[in-house]
Protein backbone atom coordinates (compact mmCIF):
# COMPACT_ATOMS: atom_id res chain seq x y z
CA UNK A 1 0.00 0.00 0.00
CA UNK A 2 1.45 3.25 -0.74
CA UNK A 3 1.42 6.28 1.17
CA UNK A 4 -2.13 7.97 2.16
CA UNK A 5 -3.60 10.08 4.36
CA UNK A 6 -6.01 8.76 7.05
CA UNK A 7 -8.48 10.43 8.81
CA UNK A 8 -9.76 9.96 12.56
CA UNK A 9 -11.98 11.36 15.04
CA UNK A 10 -10.40 11.03 18.33
CA UNK A 11 -12.35 11.38 21.91
CA UNK A 12 -10.58 13.82 23.94
CA UNK A 13 -10.60 14.34 27.64
CA UNK A 14 -8.65 16.09 30.04
CA UNK A 15 -9.72 16.87 33.27
CA UNK A 16 -7.05 18.95 34.46
CA UNK A 17 -7.94 20.97 30.58
CA UNK A 18 -11.56 20.46 29.30
CA UNK A 19 -14.92 21.53 30.68
CA UNK A 20 -16.31 18.52 29.06
CA UNK A 21 -14.94 15.80 26.35
CA UNK A 22 -14.73 16.83 22.66
CA UNK A 23 -14.00 14.66 19.55
CA UNK A 24 -10.69 15.70 18.01
CA UNK A 25 -10.05 15.73 14.01
CA UNK A 26 -7.03 14.66 13.15
CA UNK A 27 -5.44 12.65 9.82
CA UNK A 28 -1.97 11.15 9.42
CA UNK A 29 0.29 10.09 7.04
CA UNK A 30 0.30 6.07 6.59
CA UNK A 31 2.58 3.83 4.79
CA UNK A 32 2.86 0.00 4.17
CA UNK A 33 4.53 -0.62 7.48
CA UNK A 34 1.56 0.31 9.36
CA UNK A 35 -1.01 -2.44 9.30
CA UNK A 36 -2.69 -2.47 12.64
CA UNK A 37 -4.84 -0.05 14.16
CA UNK A 38 -2.26 0.20 16.64
CA UNK A 39 0.49 1.39 14.73
CA UNK A 40 -1.24 4.54 13.66
CA UNK A 41 -1.74 5.37 17.39
CA UNK A 42 1.53 5.52 17.95
CA UNK A 43 2.37 7.37 14.83
CA UNK A 44 0.04 9.89 15.99
CA UNK A 45 1.23 9.89 19.63
CA UNK A 46 4.59 10.94 18.26
CA UNK A 47 3.26 13.93 16.67
CA UNK A 48 0.78 14.61 19.34
CA UNK A 49 2.15 13.09 22.67
CA UNK A 50 -1.18 14.50 24.10
CA UNK A 51 -3.43 11.39 22.22
CA UNK A 52 -3.05 9.06 25.67
CA UNK A 53 -4.37 5.09 25.29
CA UNK A 54 -2.97 2.26 26.70
CA UNK A 55 -0.62 -0.31 25.03
CA UNK A 56 1.81 -2.80 26.09
CA UNK A 57 2.39 -6.51 24.00
CA UNK A 58 0.83 -5.22 20.45
CA UNK A 59 -0.11 -8.16 19.83
CA UNK A 60 -3.20 -9.53 21.42
CA UNK A 61 -2.12 -11.13 24.17
CA UNK A 62 -2.34 -8.12 27.17
CA UNK A 63 -5.86 -6.95 26.22
CA UNK A 64 -4.33 -3.18 27.37
CA UNK A 65 -5.65 -1.12 23.89
CA UNK A 66 -8.87 -2.11 24.05
CA UNK A 67 -11.37 1.09 22.38
CA UNK A 68 -14.49 1.47 20.72
CA UNK A 69 -13.22 1.54 16.93
CA UNK A 70 -15.75 3.37 14.63
CA UNK A 71 -18.48 1.90 17.15
CA UNK A 72 -17.41 -1.74 18.03
CA UNK A 73 -15.26 -2.35 20.74
CA UNK A 74 -12.25 -4.17 19.91
CA UNK A 75 -8.36 -4.04 20.29
CA UNK A 76 -6.37 -1.63 18.06
CA UNK A 77 -3.62 -4.39 17.81
CA UNK A 78 -5.71 -6.64 16.40
CA UNK A 79 -7.76 -4.32 14.25
CA UNK A 80 -6.69 -4.26 10.34
CA UNK A 81 -6.54 -0.25 9.05
CA UNK A 82 -7.41 -1.66 5.65
CA UNK A 83 -10.55 -2.47 6.99
CA UNK A 84 -11.60 0.59 8.59
CA UNK A 85 -14.21 3.13 7.05
CA UNK A 86 -12.65 6.82 7.07
CA UNK A 87 -12.71 9.03 9.07
CA UNK A 88 -12.10 6.33 12.03
CA UNK A 89 -13.98 7.24 15.10
CA UNK A 90 -11.47 6.29 18.44
CA UNK A 91 -13.80 6.49 21.62
CA UNK A 92 -13.08 4.77 25.28
CA UNK A 93 -14.39 1.56 26.43
CA UNK A 94 -18.27 2.33 26.83
CA UNK A 95 -19.46 2.51 30.08
CA UNK A 96 -16.87 2.92 32.27
CA UNK A 97 -15.45 6.06 33.93
CA UNK A 98 -12.78 7.94 31.61
CA UNK A 99 -9.93 8.71 33.33
CA UNK A 100 -8.27 10.70 29.69
CA UNK A 101 -8.87 10.36 26.77
CA UNK A 102 -8.99 6.28 25.05
CA UNK A 103 -8.27 5.59 29.03
CA UNK A 104 -10.99 3.89 31.22
CA UNK A 105 -11.06 3.09 35.05
CA UNK A 106 -11.19 -0.78 34.84
CA UNK A 107 -11.71 -0.67 38.93
CA UNK A 108 -15.37 -1.61 38.31
CA UNK A 109 -14.71 -4.36 35.99
CA UNK A 110 -11.71 -5.80 38.17
CA UNK A 111 -14.34 -5.69 41.29
CA UNK A 112 -16.35 -7.96 39.38
CA UNK A 113 -13.77 -10.21 37.69
CA UNK A 114 -12.36 -10.81 41.38
CA UNK A 115 -15.85 -11.20 43.03
CA UNK A 116 -15.88 -14.80 41.32
CA UNK A 117 -12.88 -16.10 42.84
CA UNK A 118 -10.68 -16.22 40.18
CA UNK A 119 -8.15 -19.41 41.03
CA UNK A 120 -8.87 -22.85 41.78
CA UNK A 121 -10.34 -23.92 45.21
CA UNK A 122 -9.11 -26.98 45.93
CA UNK A 123 -8.86 -27.97 50.11
CA UNK A 124 -6.69 -31.40 49.83
CA UNK A 125 -3.41 -31.49 50.75
CA UNK A 126 -1.49 -30.27 47.22
CA UNK A 127 0.57 -33.15 45.32
CA UNK A 128 3.99 -33.61 45.24
CA UNK A 129 4.09 -32.27 41.53
CA UNK A 130 0.81 -31.13 40.35
CA UNK A 131 -3.23 -31.43 40.23
CA UNK A 132 -3.39 -33.65 36.96
CA UNK A 133 -6.44 -33.51 34.69
CA UNK A 134 -7.10 -36.04 31.99
CA UNK A 135 -7.12 -34.47 28.80
CA UNK A 136 -10.96 -34.61 28.09
CA UNK A 137 -11.52 -32.30 31.33
CA UNK A 138 -8.92 -30.56 30.08
CA UNK A 139 -10.61 -30.03 27.16
CA UNK A 140 -13.60 -28.44 29.05
CA UNK A 141 -11.07 -25.02 29.65
CA UNK A 142 -10.71 -24.70 26.31
CA UNK A 143 -12.82 -21.76 25.12
CA UNK A 144 -12.54 -20.15 28.59
CA UNK A 145 -9.06 -19.87 29.70
CA UNK A 146 -8.13 -17.87 26.99
CA UNK A 147 -9.92 -14.33 27.49
CA UNK A 148 -7.12 -11.54 27.77
CA UNK A 149 -9.83 -9.28 30.08
CA UNK A 150 -9.57 -6.54 27.49
CA UNK A 151 -13.03 -5.86 28.79
CA UNK A 152 -14.62 -5.33 24.99
CA UNK A 153 -17.06 -7.50 25.80
CA UNK A 154 -18.17 -6.58 29.10
CA UNK A 155 -19.02 -2.80 28.42
CA UNK A 156 -20.46 -3.48 25.30
CA UNK A 157 -22.96 -5.29 27.33
CA UNK A 158 -26.24 -3.05 28.07
CA UNK A 159 -26.92 -5.06 30.95
CA UNK A 160 -23.43 -4.13 32.30
CA UNK A 161 -24.15 -0.52 31.24
CA UNK A 162 -26.71 -0.36 33.85
CA UNK A 163 -25.73 -2.49 36.69
CA UNK A 164 -21.76 -2.36 36.76
CA UNK A 165 -21.84 -2.56 40.43
CA UNK A 166 -24.09 -5.66 40.09
CA UNK A 167 -24.09 -8.07 37.50
CA UNK A 168 -21.04 -9.78 37.24
CA UNK A 169 -20.33 -9.18 33.15
CA UNK A 170 -19.61 -11.74 30.58
CA UNK A 171 -15.81 -11.17 31.05
CA UNK A 172 -16.46 -12.49 34.70
CA UNK A 173 -19.10 -14.98 33.91
CA UNK A 174 -16.46 -16.39 31.32
CA UNK A 175 -14.10 -16.43 34.28
CA UNK A 176 -16.68 -18.18 36.63
CA UNK A 177 -17.58 -21.30 34.48
CA UNK A 178 -13.68 -21.61 33.53
CA UNK A 179 -13.80 -22.83 37.24
CA UNK A 180 -16.94 -24.36 37.59
CA UNK A 181 -15.47 -26.67 34.60
CA UNK A 182 -12.30 -27.01 36.07
CA UNK A 183 -12.34 -30.30 37.63
CA UNK A 184 -9.43 -29.77 40.14
CA UNK A 185 -11.66 -27.20 41.66
CA UNK A 186 -14.06 -28.45 44.71
CA UNK A 187 -15.95 -24.72 45.12
CA UNK A 188 -18.84 -25.53 42.87
CA UNK A 189 -21.65 -25.11 45.05
CA UNK A 190 -20.55 -22.29 46.40
CA UNK A 191 -19.86 -20.63 42.72
CA UNK A 192 -23.15 -21.65 42.11
CA UNK A 193 -24.92 -19.92 44.95
CA UNK A 194 -22.32 -16.95 44.17
CA UNK A 195 -24.26 -16.39 41.48
CA UNK A 196 -27.88 -17.42 41.78
CA UNK A 197 -28.96 -14.25 41.83
CA UNK A 198 -31.19 -11.82 39.80
CA UNK A 199 -28.49 -9.32 38.93
CA UNK A 200 -25.58 -11.28 39.29
CA UNK A 201 -26.31 -13.62 36.59
CA UNK A 202 -29.90 -13.27 35.53
CA UNK A 203 -29.21 -9.70 33.97
CA UNK A 204 -27.60 -11.82 30.76
CA UNK A 205 -30.59 -11.08 28.27
CA UNK A 206 -28.59 -13.43 25.64
CA UNK A 207 -27.84 -10.01 23.79
CA UNK A 208 -24.66 -11.58 22.53
CA UNK A 209 -22.85 -8.21 22.24
CA UNK A 210 -19.72 -10.05 23.63
CA UNK A 211 -19.63 -12.63 21.48
CA UNK A 212 -19.63 -9.73 18.50
CA UNK A 213 -16.79 -7.91 20.22
CA UNK A 214 -14.77 -10.78 21.36
CA UNK A 215 -11.05 -10.13 19.70
CA UNK A 216 -10.39 -13.79 21.34
CA UNK A 217 -12.62 -15.62 19.90
CA UNK A 218 -14.62 -16.62 22.87
CA UNK A 219 -18.35 -16.79 23.69
CA UNK A 220 -19.56 -15.79 26.84
CA UNK A 221 -23.17 -16.70 26.33
CA UNK A 222 -22.67 -19.98 25.58
CA UNK A 223 -20.78 -20.16 29.01
CA UNK A 224 -23.19 -18.10 30.77
CA UNK A 225 -25.60 -20.52 29.62
CA UNK A 226 -24.09 -23.27 30.56
CA UNK A 227 -23.84 -22.05 34.34
CA UNK A 228 -27.49 -21.70 33.92
CA UNK A 229 -27.68 -25.50 33.05
CA UNK A 230 -25.92 -26.63 35.67
CA UNK A 231 -28.21 -24.46 38.12
CA UNK A 232 -31.31 -25.77 36.93
CA UNK A 233 -29.81 -29.62 37.27
CA UNK A 234 -28.68 -28.57 40.73
CA UNK A 235 -32.40 -27.24 41.63
CA UNK A 236 -34.73 -29.51 39.43
CA UNK B 1 -19.08 2.84 43.10
CA UNK B 2 -19.87 0.23 45.69
CA UNK B 3 -17.24 -1.48 47.52
CA UNK B 4 -18.58 -4.79 48.50
CA UNK B 5 -20.52 -6.88 46.85
CA UNK B 6 -23.31 -8.46 48.26
CA UNK B 7 -24.85 -11.39 46.87
CA UNK B 8 -27.06 -14.43 46.89
CA UNK B 9 -30.61 -13.22 46.68
CA UNK B 10 -31.08 -16.88 45.92
CA UNK B 11 -33.99 -16.11 43.51
CA UNK B 12 -32.45 -15.44 40.17
CA UNK B 13 -32.67 -18.95 38.56
CA UNK B 14 -36.37 -19.59 40.34
CA UNK B 15 -37.45 -16.47 37.99
CA UNK B 16 -35.53 -17.00 35.33
CA UNK B 17 -36.86 -20.60 34.85
CA UNK B 18 -40.21 -19.90 35.27
CA UNK B 19 -40.15 -17.10 32.43
CA UNK B 20 -39.67 -19.99 30.24
CA UNK B 21 -41.66 -22.70 31.79
CA UNK B 22 -45.08 -20.05 31.26
CA UNK B 23 -43.55 -18.79 28.23
CA UNK B 24 -44.13 -22.21 27.00
CA UNK B 25 -47.14 -23.16 28.55
CA UNK B 26 -48.43 -19.74 26.58
CA UNK B 27 -47.52 -21.12 22.67
CA UNK B 28 -49.17 -24.73 23.78
CA UNK B 29 -52.29 -22.19 25.03
CA UNK B 30 -51.86 -20.16 21.85
CA UNK B 31 -51.77 -23.20 19.60
CA UNK B 32 -54.60 -24.84 21.38
CA UNK B 33 -57.03 -21.48 21.77
CA UNK B 34 -56.54 -21.03 17.47
CA UNK B 35 -57.35 -24.55 16.60
CA UNK B 36 -60.73 -24.17 18.67
CA UNK B 37 -61.40 -20.81 17.23
CA UNK B 38 -61.47 -22.38 13.99
CA UNK B 39 -63.14 -25.27 14.86
CA UNK B 40 -66.37 -22.62 15.65
CA UNK B 41 -69.55 -23.37 13.75
CA UNK B 42 -69.96 -20.14 13.68
CA UNK B 43 -67.96 -16.12 14.49
CA UNK B 44 -70.98 -15.27 16.82
CA UNK B 45 -71.11 -14.26 20.38
CA UNK B 46 -72.96 -17.27 21.02
CA UNK B 47 -70.37 -19.78 19.65
CA UNK B 48 -67.93 -17.46 21.62
CA UNK B 49 -69.96 -18.59 24.97
CA UNK B 50 -70.48 -21.69 24.27
CA UNK B 51 -66.66 -22.33 23.59
CA UNK B 52 -66.09 -20.80 27.15
CA UNK B 53 -68.53 -23.08 28.59
CA UNK B 54 -66.14 -25.80 29.10
CA UNK B 55 -64.59 -26.59 32.15
CA UNK B 56 -61.36 -27.91 30.59
CA UNK B 57 -61.41 -24.51 28.04
CA UNK B 58 -61.55 -22.47 31.33
CA UNK B 59 -59.24 -24.34 33.29
CA UNK B 60 -56.98 -23.75 30.34
CA UNK B 61 -57.71 -20.18 29.72
CA UNK B 62 -57.38 -19.38 33.42
CA UNK B 63 -53.72 -21.40 33.22
CA UNK B 64 -52.83 -19.05 30.54
CA UNK B 65 -53.65 -15.79 32.13
CA UNK B 66 -51.80 -17.04 35.33
CA UNK B 67 -48.82 -17.73 32.98
CA UNK B 68 -48.94 -14.86 31.24
CA UNK B 69 -49.30 -12.50 34.98
CA UNK B 70 -45.93 -14.47 36.26
CA UNK B 71 -44.16 -13.61 32.78
CA UNK B 72 -45.21 -9.98 33.39
CA UNK B 73 -44.27 -9.74 36.72
CA UNK B 74 -40.75 -11.15 35.87
CA UNK B 75 -40.49 -8.76 32.73
CA UNK B 76 -41.53 -5.88 34.24
CA UNK B 77 -39.60 -6.10 37.72
CA UNK B 78 -36.12 -7.08 35.22
CA UNK B 79 -36.95 -3.33 33.51
CA UNK B 80 -37.52 -2.26 36.99
CA UNK B 81 -34.02 -3.31 38.09
CA UNK B 82 -32.80 -1.79 35.59
CA UNK B 83 -34.06 1.80 34.96
CA UNK B 84 -35.20 2.69 38.66
CA UNK B 85 -32.36 3.17 41.24
CA UNK B 86 -33.60 4.28 44.01
CA UNK B 87 -34.60 1.35 45.95
CA UNK B 88 -37.33 2.99 48.01
CA UNK B 89 -39.29 4.05 44.40
CA UNK B 90 -38.24 0.61 43.29
CA UNK B 91 -40.29 -1.07 46.14
CA UNK B 92 -43.09 0.83 45.55
CA UNK B 93 -43.08 0.17 41.65
CA UNK B 94 -42.85 -3.47 42.85
CA UNK B 95 -45.69 -3.40 45.12
CA UNK B 96 -47.91 -1.15 42.78
CA UNK B 97 -47.07 -3.97 39.15
CA UNK B 98 -47.32 -7.02 41.82
CA UNK B 99 -50.81 -6.03 43.42
CA UNK B 100 -52.22 -5.17 39.84
CA UNK B 101 -51.47 -8.75 38.13
CA UNK B 102 -52.81 -10.36 41.21
CA UNK B 103 -56.28 -8.66 40.80
CA UNK B 104 -56.04 -9.18 37.27
CA UNK B 105 -55.62 -12.61 38.08
CA UNK B 106 -58.99 -12.29 40.27
CA UNK B 107 -60.55 -10.47 37.62
CA UNK B 108 -59.53 -12.92 34.70
CA UNK B 109 -61.29 -15.79 37.06
CA UNK B 110 -64.31 -13.60 37.71
CA UNK B 111 -64.53 -13.35 33.77
CA UNK B 112 -63.89 -17.09 32.69
CA UNK B 113 -66.49 -18.49 35.14
CA UNK B 114 -69.15 -15.49 34.72
CA UNK B 115 -69.29 -16.46 31.38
Amino acid sequence: MANRTMKFQIYRYDPDKDAAPYMQDVSIEVDATDRKLLDVLVKLKAKDDSISFRRSCREGVCGSDAMNINGKNGLACLTDIASLKEPVQLRPLPGLPVIRDLIVDMTQFFKQYHSIKPYVVNNDPPPERERLQSPEDREELNGLYECILCASCSTSCPSFWWNPDKFVGPAGLLAAYRFIADTRDQATSERLDNLEDPYRLFRCHTIMNCVDVCPKGLNPTRAIGKIKDMMVRRAV
Amino acid sequence: MQNRIVVGAHYGLRDWLAQRVTATVMALYTVFFVVNLFCLPEFSAEAWRAMFSGGFMRFATFLFWLALFFHAWVGVRDIFMDYIKPVGVRLVAHSVVAFLLIGYAGWAAQILWRL
